[in-house]
């Protein structure tokens, strides 16, 4: 099979045309989050398990939590999400040279959120808010509890993170592409559009993981 | 088909509304608004994703498969924790062993 397309060939032989190169891989990008949801969506399903069975504990343990860094960070990572949606739209317009710069800043971004991330990863390890360490006793009579939200806190975020690094991976790799090898176009990029989706989900996760875990009981 | 469905000025309102927005979970969680706090700070988590999925993820803009697709993976998702809770939500109701 080597019919060519109806816009110059700029797309795989399984397509008819751009658009429907683009429509595919989008749908098939949804499916592929749907079960990213699923994933993370374990996670929430425990911690709202636990923060129904143990109110006091999770408020207490939220306050731990540096709040100012919580809220830069999610501040980072909105703003990234903005030069993200901005790189996709600058590729729609067939501009390499924006495609490039807004991923650089996507990804600077990104670093940033994740530097701040380790500093407060390393505080709350020096305060001794790491599961299994006898600091979580002093947050109530039952160790337990403490031990949970700590632990779901580790896994949460640390899971967030997992995403955000394989993002940034998947980001460097998309600007070689675009640079060396003269990859996207307006009629073709389904990559960068996917890439942009990815990264919006991965900072959804993260609006709903900054409330819940460092907004708990912070009137008290 | 137009290739740019959202413009740069939407994305820049989007942005500026999800600020706005951060800034006002941040505030109302030091409001003493007792079992309102957890609802008042996940219904802008949820305002805040709508936006994001709407006009970041182009969803507002795209087919009517995608929107489908879209909604499933939360469609999944509340059925998990809808099942779940209704056990540990209705335990109380329980009459004492």
């Amino acid at each position: 099979m080597s019919e060519t397309t109806t816009t110059g060939g700029a797309v795989e032989v399984h397509y008819q045309t751009p658009e429907e190169k683009l429509e595919l891989n989008r749908l098939g990008m949804w499916v592929f989050l749907a079960s990213e949801v699923m994933f993370f969506g374990g996670l929430f399903t425990i911690y709202l398990v636990y923060r129904w069975l143990y109110p006091q504990v999770f408020a207490t343990a939220s306050r731990e939590l540096d709040l100012v860094l919580g809220t830069i960070n999610t501040a980072i990572l909105l703003t990234s999400s903005f030069t993200m949606a901005l790189a996709v739209h600058a590729i729609q317009a067939g501009s390499r040279r924006a495609l490039t710069l807004f991923l650089l800043l996507t990804m600077l971004l990104g670093l940033a959120f994740i530097g701040i991330k380790g500093t407060e990863y390393l505080h709350v390890i020096n305060e001794g808010l790491f599961p299994n360490r006898e600091q979580l006793l002093t947050l109530s009579a039952d160790e337990r509890p403490g031990q949970i939200f700590f632990s779901l806190y580790f896994a949460m975020t640390g899971l967030h993170l997992l995403h955000m690094l394989l993002g940034l991976l998947v980001i460097a790799f998309l600007i070689v592409q675009a640079n060396l090898f003269k990859r996207y176009s307006a009629a073709d990029y389904s990559a960068i559009e996917n890439m942009g989706l990815y990264w919006h989900f991965v900072d959804i996760v993260w609006i709903f993981i900054f409330p819940l875990l460092y907004l708990i009981d912070r009137a008290s | 088909m137009n290739h740019q469905p959202v413009s740069r000025r939407t994305y820049f309102l989007v942005y500026l509304g999800l600020l706005v927005l951060l800034a006002a979970t941040v505030g109302a969680a030091f409001l003493d608004a007792g079992w309102l706090n957890p609802v008042i700070a996940l219904t802008i988590a949820v305002i805040k994703a709508v936006l994001v999925i709407l006009f970041f993820m182009h969803v507002r803009a795209s087919s009517a498969i995608v929107r489908i697709f879209a909604l499933l993976g939360f469609f999944w998702l509340g059925i998990l924790i809808f099942l779940t809770m209704g056990d540990y939500l209705t335990r109380i109701w329980l009459p004492p062993v």
